[in-house]
């Protein structure tokens, strides 16, 4: 049962994540959220028993990905042109 | 460009820490999930902090990229020199002569059910840090050279 309650949770906050990486006009907090949306699945990996995968998701997904959109944003404007 | 004070005192706070998780990962490879490869990309990510934190000259002050390129050079060589080196004293390739030998890494396991005994397993501690040290190497330089490329055009 708090297994359930624990992968509804993770699921749910995947989404929201995934969203936020959509709609934010703020390229750094889009760079932010999708380093979120990282950390939740490696969250996601753990609960689901595999601790190997979840390591390698937690450095190379929300650390070094997530080091690398902020080192691009450097080069280009931080915020969108707003058409929406 | 340079991150805001907080950003620097925060990466200059975690870097160690983060350094000493991911090599805690590499030396208890044999025993606990993780090994070479994950370490290795947990102490890139604290070196990733720091670049990502500081400007394009002070980088270059602190990191060396001649250092990271022999780093990851010297990590491979060490890895196919202890494959090699059984295949010197007659084994197959890639044997593991190291384990129950009585030196270095070389303690028997001990049965039933442990934590575990860090000084076994012969090649495996070895070829995890040689594995280690080449992916932090590589890793680190792949975010270098990120950063000179954007920030050398003078924006």
């Amino acid at each position: 049962m708090i297994e359930l309650l624990a992968h509804g949770l993770v699921l749910f906050g995947l989404i929201v994540s995934a969203i936020m990486v959509f709609y934010m006009q703020d390229l750094l907090a889009a760079a932010l959220a999708s380093g979120l949306f990282s950390f939740l699945i490696s969250l996601e990996f753990y609960i689901l028993q595999a601790p190997d995968v979840a390591i390698s998701q937690a450095g190379i997904g929300a650390g070094l990905t997530t080091a690398i959109f902020i080192i691009a944003i450097r080069g280009t404007k931080r915020f969108e042109e707003g058409h929406r | 460009m340079r991150m805001s004070k907080i950003v620097r005192t925060g990466s200059d706070l975690m870097y160690p820490f983060i350094f000493i998780f991911g090599w805690y990962v590499i030396m208890h490879g044999h025993l606990t999930p993780g090994g070479g490869f994950q370490g290795g990309a947990v102490v890139a990510t604290g070196a990733a902090l720091v670049i990502v934190a500081y400007s394009y000259q002070e980088v270059n002050a602190m990191i060396k990229k001649a250092i990271l390129m022999f780093q990851e050079s010297g990590g491979l060589v060490l890895f196919i020199g202890a494959g090699l080196a059984g295949m010197i004293l007659g084994f197959p390739f890639f044997y593991n002569w190291l384990a129950n030998s009585g030196s270095l890494f070389g303690m028997s396991v001990i049965p039933g059910p442990n934590p575990g005994e860090l000084n076994t397993a012969g090649f495996l501690p070895l070829m995890n840090i040689a594995v280690g040290t080449e992916v932090w190497g590589g890793l680190t330089i792949v975010i270098l050279y990120m950063l000179s490329g954007v920030e050398k055009e003078g924006i």
